[in-house]
């Protein structure tokens, strides 16, 4: 049933395309019913995997023979929360783009297509096929931004795709190595990656092509210092798509480096493992610092992905499975965190007051005229922070127990970015909603009415929160899929061989 | 009884789920709120006695304690448990919490009556409440510190309360990142904690972090400098604490966070939040007090505490001395009295330490409920300088405001402070590692008798300055509160009066009650109050107080203040002095010059780094491939495509000289043929000549 995920948003895709243009407006309804679809066929076919079971294999089929490539899909305890993050976020994407009228059957087709090809990602276990859906995403994220967008919308796409390019081009060369080095061991399967990992591989192949998966995965992930496309892509884009780009499209990058990288080179990640300890902390800090000065409220949410991300590369180095796994719950968290936040910039304030930035937002009493959007930011915003009781705490908690295990000085430093984090929210909270302006100005003119918050944003809104608020207080619900998962990634480190 | 326990979880839940309910609730159903408020938390008195009662008369060496733990996430090896404890320190915090927050929430009904967002207001304040009683109850860091959290952001929701003044959603911010700071140090304790014992339980039959054999494996290990890891810890844990109780040098943010609504003031300073760090240090006393085997002498992080508790209890009583804000004065005053609470846990233990706490709970509660009428009789003025004579205009306030400033100033004999304020001077006199706190002790206690008398002075007594001239219009006067205010004012000053009578030397039972092992409760005995060394440290701290009551009295009370603009008695003695005090010693400013300013320079930096080198390596990438673009672009055009050109222009050329014989006429042709012929005829003649 799983596979139904990407099938079904594929052919959604098609479905919008053909739906008639008289009825374009409705062509929503169509989006809604196949990502609604495509979550419920996530959710209950992954009641048929069993926390800390063995990989599950749902297709394997030959693809191109010649070259040993398989359609191969399956899922194991770290891709199967990821699936279930991708069907909220697409459901809850939907519901926040209700107001697209501009070419809306496009809109929702390059969607579902984007939908689909993330789905591809996390499900695929074969590294070639997993390498194709990585590049298929990234093309209708293109348009989305290009031509949905917003304040230099062809610029950001552009960076979008040439970063994302420029790292494939990394990982396509690891790949290629890979390929060779897999090839000289017969009867081998050459890109299985279940069966890759199993496989002990010669250190210095390690150390020298890790970081070509870990750094081409990585740039989509945020990896500090080539995380700036994130920012400018984030603003630039739609809300639906920066829900998305930050939700659902920079965890493609961190579940690429896992498995490709992490997963299947172990020695090359003790060997590199201050180098991308130091960047993720860095990360972690620096964007958190940045987002302190921003003038633009979608910036300023835009680094604050950057440092949350920070979290998840930061786990992913430590080498134990508390750090991967708080690595793995911090995707599922920042996904719905991030998809939030974006939510009430993008949608709820900038449709809205046609502005974002901060020094603007000040002066029209956004908390008295949308309380609801002042509500969830506040929310949001608690929940960023890392407070308890939100999905953040336990991820950030459980990368911190792992990094403080593996290089104490690392988590120390980090505990700083938390500071950083309250600092920042609380400011674009106070800036953007809390402010009143002059007492001279109001009384002389009456601000305009605001259109009130939809049905359809209230209910994304408390579909998202009310998962982050869950995995907050019941993180065991994912945790127990992703730890034995964790563990199985670092069994052969842990049994000595590499 | 452990039935009871079973169900305690409902103490802090009810309070929680009033304010989920709350916050679903519709603006104008303001009776739903305040009564939904009010029964929840009452609902969470009650049970709160019960527990209590149920551990009185319990024996054993720690007293009663019932623990209920649950697993709440499987990590790795290890399964993370929370749960909860009912011993006599979370019992009479459980009690506290819920009968001075029902007494605030009681008060509020009257105070926000005006208020449009009424029900909002009750949703935050059972957030706090009930957080607080989470924080009280758990017997696991990581719920503690998630209660704490909550803690934080229902302080920063109320004292923002009121957003639309800057400086409110100014204050809330700053509180609450100066108190994140502070939960940095617990945090790094947290994890730290947890990686050195794999648990966090506090206790769990002998297997918690806080139980014996846990303990001793922590001081038995060195960390850095000859620090045990206990040590360490505990000190990280004090970073916590002193952020959330105002611990110089992180009380920044407790005098701004005034700006909320009085209420909330008082829950803060008396029930929740401030409380909570003292509370911290008692819950996590064993570690404190930990020390390797064979160690003697006072352990390092108990000598912390009671430095860092006398140094506040002075430093804040000073810059008290100089302001003029009604509530401000009583802000510092917390500071102050909180720096006597980690001074009592510090040289005296849990007993000494929560004696102060309770006690404080009451008369603090008290004087801002009182400072809540004053401000509200007076139509919103703050500024003592500019009230005066309320003394007559409202007599019930005063009364109480009295009962509730000689506790504070610890006026001997029949206020609790006193007891309390006694039991601390006492253990630190008698402290091993050094007589400097008590000195301080002393000195604090001058300063709180004298700035809390320039107080009561300048609001009670003299001509009232609100006015200029006298207050003629209707509704103008000061007015005495409805008793929705003055009747929770009442119940409070008999609590700060009769709560001392539980910790007095002839019969400590609260310190009997609180630890056992340490204090063998026999029965009253007058004996002890009497014994000359008790009586002699009476005499002198009880001297003490009057002179900063009759120095206060000599410099305020002899000639009324007229004039609201006249200059303070102080300044005139010692302008430069006094000017550092009124600008609270300056610690604003030197955090604005460095602390900000860092952390701006550092992101200036982070800002400037993507803007132009991340952002110009790739603009300097994008000009290198956009050169090496035109450079392949030109070698086409110019090499390869004119070497093309050039060939087929010169095959163009030829074809057109080659056409141009081509003229389709007979005659050349002909010519041409017969040119052939000859040419022919030529070279056969000449083959053939050969």
């Amino acid at each position: 049933m799983l596979p139904w995920t990407l099938y079904l948003s594929l052919l959604g895709a098609l479905a919008v395309l053909a739906w008639p243009r008289r009825w374009a407006g409705e062509a929503r309804w169509v989006a809604l019913a196949f990502a609604l679809a495509g979550g419920v066929c996530g959710v209950a076919g992954g009641q048929a995997y069993r926390p800390g079971a063995e990989l599950l294999t749902l297709v394997r089929v030959p693809w191109i023979p010649a070259l040993g490539v398989e359609y191969f899909l399956a899922v194991d305890g770290l891709n199967l929360p990821l699936v279930w993050l991708t069907g909220l976020a697409a459901v809850a994407g939907i519901l926040f783009s209700w107001n697209v009228t501009e070419h809306p059957r496009a809109f929702f087709a390059l969607y579902l297509a984007l939908i689909g090809g993330v789905y591809g990602v996390f499900l695929s276990f074969d590294l070639f096929l997993l390498f194709f859906f990585y590049e298929v995403a990234i093309i209708p994220k293109y348009f989305l931004i290009a031509r949905w967008g917003s304040t230099r919308r062809e610029y950001g796409a552009m960076k979008l795709a040439l970063y994302s390019f420029a790292g494939s081009a990394l990982v396509f060369l690891g790949l290629l190595a890979l390929y060779v080095n897999a090839a000289a061991d017969p009867g081998a399967a050459p890109l299985d990656l279940a069966a890759l990992a199993r496989q002990p591989r010669d250190p210095t192949f390690q150390r020298w092509v890790f970081p070509l998966f870990f750094v081409g995965f990585g740039v989509l992930a945020g990896l500090w210092p080539l995380h700036t496309w994130a920012p400018t892509g984030h603003v630039a884009a739609p809300t639906a798509a920066s829900m998305l780009l930050a939700g659902v499209v920079m965890k493609l990058g961190a579940y690429g480096a896992l498995r490709a990288g992490v997963a299947l080179f172990p020695a090359g990640v003790t060997a590199w493992q201050d180098v991308f300890l130091g960047l993720a902390v860095a990360g972690i800090l620096l964007g958190g610092l940045v987002a302190l000065v921003q003038k633009d409220f979608k910036f300023v949410i835009g680094y604050s992905s950057v440092s949350h991300m920070g979290f998840v590369l930061l786990g992913l180095v430590t080498l134990n499975p508390l750090g991967l796994g708080g690595a793995v719950l911090q995707m599922v968290s920042h996904g719905l965190i991030a998809g939030l936040l974006f939510a009430v910039v993008g949608r709820m304030v900038y449709d809205r007051a046609h502005t974002r930035e901060l020094d603007e937002l000040a002066g029209l009493r956004l908390a008295r005229r949308l309380p609801f959007a002042a509500g969830t930011f506040v929310l949001a915003g608690m929940a960023s922070m890392g407070l308890p009781g939100f999905s953040g705490f336990v991820a950030e908690l459980s990368v911190l127990v792992g990094a403080w295990e593996a290089r104490p000085a690392a988590a120390v430093i980090t505990g700083a970015g938390i500071v950083v984090g309250a600092a920042y929210i609380g400011r674009a909270l106070q800036k953007a909603f809390a402010t009143e302006p002059p007492a001279e100005t109001t009384a002389t003119e009456e601000p305009e009415k605001l259109e009130p918050i939809t049905l359809p944003e209230r209910l994304g809104a408390l579909l998202l929160l009310a998962a982050t608020v869950g995995l907050g207080l019941f993180p065991g619900v994912v945790m127990d899929y992703i730890l034995p998962g964790a563990r199985s990634v670092l069994a052969p480190l842990r049994a000595g061989g590499i | 009884m452990n039935d009871l326990v079973n169900q305690l979880w409902l103490v802090p839940a009810l309070p929680l789920l009033a304010a989920g309910v709350l916050a679903l609730t519709p603006r104008h159903r303001r009776g739903l709120a305040a009564g939904l408020a009010i029964g929840t938390l009452a609902l969470s008195l009650v049970l709160s006695v019960a527990a209590w009662v149920s551990t009185l008369g319990a024996t054993g060496p720690d007293g009663f304690r019932a623990v209920r733990n649950f697993p709440w996430l499987t990590w790795g090896d290890h399964t993370l448990h929370l749960g909860w404890v009912l011993d006599p320190l979370s019992a009479v915090m459980l009690v506290m919490v819920s009968f001075v927050g029902l007494v605030i929430f009681v008060y509020s009904t009257g105070y926000m009556a005006g208020d449009e967002n009424f029900t909002r207001f009750f949703g935050f304040l059972s957030l706090f409440a009930g957080a607080m009683l989470a924080v009280v109850m758990a017997n696991s860091l990581v719920l503690l510190f998630a209660a704490w959290e909550l803690v934080g952001l229902a302080s920063y929701l109320l004292i923002g309360f009121w957003f639309q003044k800057p400086a409110a959603a100014a204050a809330a911010r700053k509180a609450f990142l100066t108190t994140r700071v502070g939960d940095l140090g617990l945090f790094a304790a947290m994890l730290w904690l947890y990686d050195a014992t794999g648990t966090l339980v506090f206790f769990d039959g002998g297997r918690g972090c806080l139980e014996a054999p846990a303990v001793a494996a922590l001081a038995g290990q060195t960390v850095m400098g000859g620090l045990t890891l206990s040590a360490a810890l505990s000190l990280l844990v004090l970073l916590g604490a002193a952020g959330k109780s105002g611990q110089v040098p992180l009380h920044v943010w407790l005098p701004d966070a005034m700006e909320g609504p009085t209420p909330v003031s008082a829950l803060i300073h008396a029930a929740t939040m401030v409380a909570a760090g003292v509370f911290l240090v008692a819950r996590l006393f064993p570690l404190f007090a930990a020390q390797p085997e064979g160690a003697s002498g006072v352990p390092p992080a108990l000598q912390a505490v009671a430095w860092l508790g006398a140094v506040t209890a002075v430093f804040a009583a000073l810059i008290a001395v100089a302001q003029t804000d009604l509530k401000r004065i009583l802000a510092y005053s917390t500071v102050s009295q909180l720096g006597y609470m980690f001074l009592g846990l510090g040289v005296g233990g849990v007993a000494v330490g929560m004696f102060h706490l309770l006690t404080h709970a009451f008369f603090k509660a008290l004087l801002f409920l009182g400072a809540g009428a004053v401000i509200h009789g007076c139509h919103g003025e703050q500024d003592i300088r500019r009230l005066g004579g309320l003394g007559r205009l409202m007599p019930v306030t005063f009364a109480t405001y009295a009962v509730g400033m000689m506790a504070l100033a610890g006026v001997p004999l029949l206020f609790s402070g006193f007891w309390s304020k006694e039991a601390i001077l006492h253990a630190a006199h008698t402290w091993p590692a050094s007589p400097g706190p008590f000195y301080l002790g002393l000195f604090g206690a001058l300063l709180t008798a004298f700035y809390m008398t320039r107080q009561v002075v300048f609001v009670f007594f003299g001509p009232y300055r609100g006015e200029k001239g006298a207050p003629t219009q209707p509704g103008k006067v000061p007015h005495e509160s409805p008793p929705l205010l003055t009747v929770p004012l009442i119940l409070l000053a008999a609590g700060a009066i009769l709560l001392g009578f539980f910790g007095t030397p002839a019969w400590p039972g609260l310190q009997a009650y609180l630890e056992p092992a340490r204090v063998g409760l026999t029965g009253p005995d007058l004996a002890r109050l009497v014994s000359a060394e008790a009586l002699k440290l009476m005499a002198l701290s009880t001297a003490v107080v009057l002179a900063g009551l009759a120095l206060g009295w000599w410099c305020y009370g002899r000639r009324p203040l007229t004039d609201p603009t006249a200059p303070d008695a102080l300044e005139l003695a010692q302008p430069g002095l006094f000017r550092l005090l009124r600008e609270r010693l300056r610690v604003d400013e030197l955090y604005e010059a460095t602390v900000v300013r860092w952390h701006t320079g550092w992101a200036a930096l982070g800002d400037r780094l993507d803007r132009w080198v991340w952002g110009g390596l790739v603009l300097l990438i994008q000009g290198l491939t956009v050169g090496l673009a035109w450079l392949g672009r030109a070698l086409d055009e110019f090499g390869v495509n004119d070497g093309f050109d050039t060939a087929c222009e010169r095959l163009r050329r030829g074809g057109t000289r080659l056409a141009a014989t081509a003229t389709g006429r007979l005659p050349g042709y002909l010519r041409g043929a017969m040119a052939g012929a000859a040419a022919l005829g030529l070279l056969l003649l000449w083959g053939g000549c050969r």
